[in-house]
Parts: structure tokens; sequence; C-alpha cells
């Protein structure tokens, strides 16, 4: 009895170590790619190599990237802020004063939580176009702000805060916003937190949108700079890897700093009902 | 008498900054979310040629059914959805139910690797794979090594290959992920029922297939949900692991990686432009979103 349990134990472990470098294997891959060249990289090498310093100095001298990772630290940030701001005030204006005909709005747009995004991006294209903003960052940053899965989430988090500290703050004579930036937001700081990560992660990540938004090399964010490196006629591995890791590293960096948020800000809503 | 009227005023102005708060997040989504749907809506019964557009009521539709493009392109997503989604729900589910056990060593320290690639972007983590599937690459150079083959694989050369490859890639990619969900729901059911369980003489596998998996079938539903609409918008992955990325000719080998998006995109943007038919294309990647859901409602069961 006590042999067999073992051997299952042991059996688990192996499972669960063969799991673990599956995982963990490309990471190493990549930093050890990003100090060999373009052979090595191509042919598996997995020892470190002697190229680092000429790749990273490819890469910033050949492909622009100081301006390209300017451009994706703009893009990020200012879609990050904006939809943080404008998807708390929303969910904060549905939770705190709901009325039927706001709840009715808060359905609806629910509803739409499930249409996949490539339902509307031709009309949205022609609209950017018309407005003049293809090729510009304002009409990508402006159509990545209202993100409903973030205003879902912050309402779901909204619906734990105390609703009587918000009667006595109006008792005292506090108006309605200055409630809302000076007490809420203050108290509510986890919940902006992983939604600042989750929104971070899905605007520095973003591909589809981007690449059609953004047609000049000009205005180029990191995921689209790798992408055009890979297709190529002539890839160079080993600076390509050293621009996957350094697109990769914010989001690692964050990660490990904020685990907490990030896997909270992961989960979303989906489990407080 | 002055009580009511200030609470009545109270009242009004309370509606008044109720919609204050949300109306920015109203006009951002009215313009560019709820009317570019409608007007794709619109576009989809219409039809162009570079900038002469004219209504054609239901043809569109119809044109899907003898497209062979949209027929391989729905082909190979649906291919992707019944293969790859179950194995990796079913992955995530074991891992998560493992590591959920407290006698295991050094839990934190494989939840967090088996989440890492969850991590990534897309295009990162796609172009990596590419690499390490390459005809000479990591992955033929290491099973030659250990002897598991006796020629290389042409992973990315070969249609079939190429899917094999693609769902490698997606299971790496999302598994780590679903796993987290299930993780921090298990957490939640008391252990006292595996105890019982474990006193009616259930064992281990019982016990996950009679105990762990109904109560999860909500979080299983929302998760198979979710990769659903993941696997019918799979752009960035196909895309790049095609030999000239958003250039190439074709995606995979033999168009083996045409997506229902990808297709849409092309529609758009490699060929001449139709973005009437491209539209068309687009709701019937909604209406299949919707299908398959309900699909799996009725299957799981859900009475809501």
């Amino acid at each position: 009895m006590k042999k067999h349990y073992s051997i299952n134990r042991i059996l688990i472990y192996v499972f669960l170590v063969f799991m673990f470098i599956v995982s963990v294997f490309p990471f190493y891959w990549m930093v050890a790619g990003m100090t060999n060249i373009a052979v090595d990289v191509i042919k598996g090498k997995m020892t470190f190599g002697n190229q680092m310093l000429t790749n990273i100095t490819t890469l910033f001298t050949t492909y622009d990237m100081v301006r390209i990772l300017l451009n994706s630290l703009k893009v990020t940030g200012f879609t990050v802020l904006g939809i943080l701001i404008v998807s708390s005030m929303a969910a904060y204006g549905f939770q705190t004063y709901a009325t039927p005909a706001r709840e009715k709005a808060y359905s609806i747009i629910i509803l739409f939580m499930m249409v996949p995004f490539i339902a509307l991006m031709i009309p949205l294209f022609r609209l950017i176009v018309k407005m003049h903003l293809l090729n510009t960052h304002i009409g990508l940053i402006l159509t990545s702000i209202a993100s409903i899965f973030i205003i879902f989430f912050f309402r779901q988090s909204f619906k734990a805060f105390p609703y009587e500290i918000i009667q006595a703050a109006r008792v005292d004579g506090a108006g309605e916003f200055r409630i809302f930036f000076s007490i809420f937001i203050p108290s509510m700081k986890s919940t902006y937190a992983a939604a600042a990560i989750y929104s971070f992660m899905s605007s520095w990540n973003a591909y589809l949108w981007p690449l059609i938004i953004l047609q000049t090399d000009k205005q180029k964010t990191v995921t689209l700079m790798i992408s055009s490196m890979s297709s190529a006629y002539f890839p160079e591995y080993g600076v390509i890897m050293t621009a996957i890791v350094i697109a990769t590293l914010p989001i690692i960096i964050v990660f490990f700093g904020f685990q907490k948020y990030f896997v909270q800000g992961m989960l979303g809503s989906s489990l407080k009902q | 008498m002055t009580g009511e009227s200030t609470s009545r005023s109270f009242i009004k102005s309370k509606n008044k900054h109720g919609w204050l708060f949300v109306s920015l997040a109203l006009i951002l989504l009215g313009v560019f979310l709820f009317y570019p749907i409608v007007y794709s809506l619109y576009l989809s019964t219409t039809s162009s040629k570079g900038i002469v557009q004219k209504f054609v009521a239901f043809s569109n539709y119809a044109r899907l059914f003898q497209d062979s493009m949209f027929i391989l392109a729905l082909k190979n997503t649906l291919i992707f959805f019944l293969i790859q989604v179950p194995i990796m729900l079913f992955l995530a589910l074991i891992l998560a139910t493992i590591l959920n056990d407290k006698t295991i060593k050094y839990r934190g320290l494989f939840r967090t690797a088996f989440f890492l690639p969850a991590v990534t972007s897309l295009i990162a983590y796609t172009i990596l794979f590419k690499m390490m599937f390459s005809l000479d690459g990591f992955i033929n150079g290491a099973l030659l090594n250990v002897h598991i083959i006796k020629s290389p694989i042409p992973w990315l050369l070969d249609p079939f290959w190429a899917k094999v490859t693609l769902i490698i890639a997606l299971t790496w990619r999302w598994t780590g992920y679903n796993m987290i969900f299930y993780l921090s729901a298990l957490q939640n059911i008391p252990e006292e029922i595996y105890e019982a369980a474990k006193i009616d003489g259930a064992n281990k596998v019982k016990q996950f297939f009679y105990i762990t998996m109904p109560l999860l079938k909500p979080l299983i539903l929302f998760t198979a949900i979710m990769s659903t609409i993941g696997t019918l918008q799979l752009f960035d992955e196909p895309m790049n692991l095609s030999q000239g990325g958003v250039t190439s000719a074709t995606i995979g080998p033999g168009n083996s990686l045409l997506t229902l998006s990808v297709y849409v995109y092309n529609l758009c943007f490699k060929y001449m432009p139709n973005f009437g038919y491209a539209a068309t294309v687009s709701y019937a990647i909604v209406l299949i979103v919707a299908l398959l859901s309900i699909i799996q409602f009725k299957a799981m069961g859900d009475k809501k």
C-alpha cells in the first residue's frame, strides 16, 4: 500500500518537472538566443554565445529601436490611463447611481462583450480613415480606450465597496466627483492595479488592430516591428531574439513585481458573482 | 415639506451625476463599438470592388457556401477548436488538481512556471516557436539526438505538421492561463468533501471525475466559451508562423493555417478589397461563436 502510493507520487513529480521544463525552456532559449548569431539560433544552439552586444547594437542602429520603444510606451501609457479613468468612472456611475434606465444600458453593453473584434474591424477602419486618424497614435489610443471587459471588472469589484462611506461623505458636503476622486479611488488601489496590469498587457501586445491602423514605419510599435523582422527574406534571428527579450521584459517585471494583482486581473471577475 | 423637496432635487442631481459618470464610456463605445457593429451588418449586404459599392441583399451570405477559401478557413478553424481546446482544458484541469494537493512540494514554483507562458505576447511566442520548429531547428535537433525520430519532421513545411505545431504552440501559451482559473476555484472546494469520498473508497481518479469535474462545471463552461471566442479569432499565430508573415502568399503550407480571421484580413488588405464580403465573413464568425456557445451551454446541461 505504502509503496504503491510513492510510485504514484514519483510519477506526479516526473510529470510536473516535465511540464516545468516545457513551460520555462523557451524563456531560457530566448535569452540564450540573444547572445548568439543567426545561424546558431536557427540551429537551436542552447548555450550562451558572445554576440549579445553586437545584436543589441544592430537592433538599435538599423531598426530605430528607440523610436519604436517610445511609440509602444506612448500608446500603451495613454491607453491604460484612458481605460482606467473612463471604465472606472462608468462602473462607478452604474453601481452608485443605479436606476432602471442605466441598468438596461449596462446589460446591453455587457451583451456586446461577446462580439469578436473582427466583426467591427472593417467599419472601424473606414471610420478612422474618414476621421483622418489613419497612421496616428491618437487613432489607435482613442479606439482602444472603451473596454467593456474592464467596465465589467470594475463594477464587479466595486460591489464590495461600503456604500455608507459615500453617504457619510455626502452628509459632510463633499461633491460627487470629489467623493469619487479623493475617497473612492484611493481605497480601490488593488482593483486599479489589477485593471492596469491587464490593460497594459493587452495594449503592449496588441497586433491585429495596430497592424491595420499603423501602416508607416515611423509609427510602428514593438510588436509590429518583431513581426516584420521575422518575415524578412534573411531574418537576423539573433537580433530578433534580442527584440523579443526587450518586448517581453516589461511584462515579466510587472508579473514578478505584482503577481497578486496580476493573477487577480487575469481572473477578472469571473469568480465573484 | 422642505425635506421632501431636497430629497427630490437630490435624486434628480443624483441621476444627472449617474449619466455624467457613464457618459464618456457610452460615447466612446457608441462611436467605436456599436456603430461599427451595426454598420458592419449593413456592409455585409453590399458588394464592393474598389470604390464602387452596391446593395446585394443576402447574396454575400449565399456566396459563403460556394467559396472554397471560406470553407477551407472554416474547416481549419474548427479543427483547431475541436482538437486544441479539449486538450488544453483537460491538461489545465489536471495541473490545477495536482497543484491543489497541499502535500505536493514547491507548489508555488510550479504554479508560477506553468503560468509564465501566459505573460508572453502572442507575436513573441509565435516567432519563438517558428524558430524552434524550423527544419534544422532546436526541436528536430533534440528529437534526433534522443533517437525519437530518424529524420527531421517538416514541422512548418507540411500541412499536417504545421497544424500540429500551431496546436502545440497554442497549448503552451494558454494552458497555464486556464489552470489559474481552475486552481482558484478548487481552493474554494471544502476539503471535507474529498475526505468523505476517500472514506467511501473513491480513489484520486474517481474523485477527479465525480467531485472535481462536476463542481467546476460552470467554470469549465466559462473557459470553454472564452477559448471558443479565442480560437475563432485566431490571427496573430497563424499569420506569424507563415513563411513571409503578413505578406506571404499562403498562410502555412497549402493554406493549412488559414483561419477565418486571417481570411477576413486578406479580403480587406491583401486582395482587391471587398469590404462588403469581408463583413459577411466576419458576421459568419459571430454566428459561429454564438452557435458553439449555445451548444456548449446545452452540452453542459446548464439550465440558467
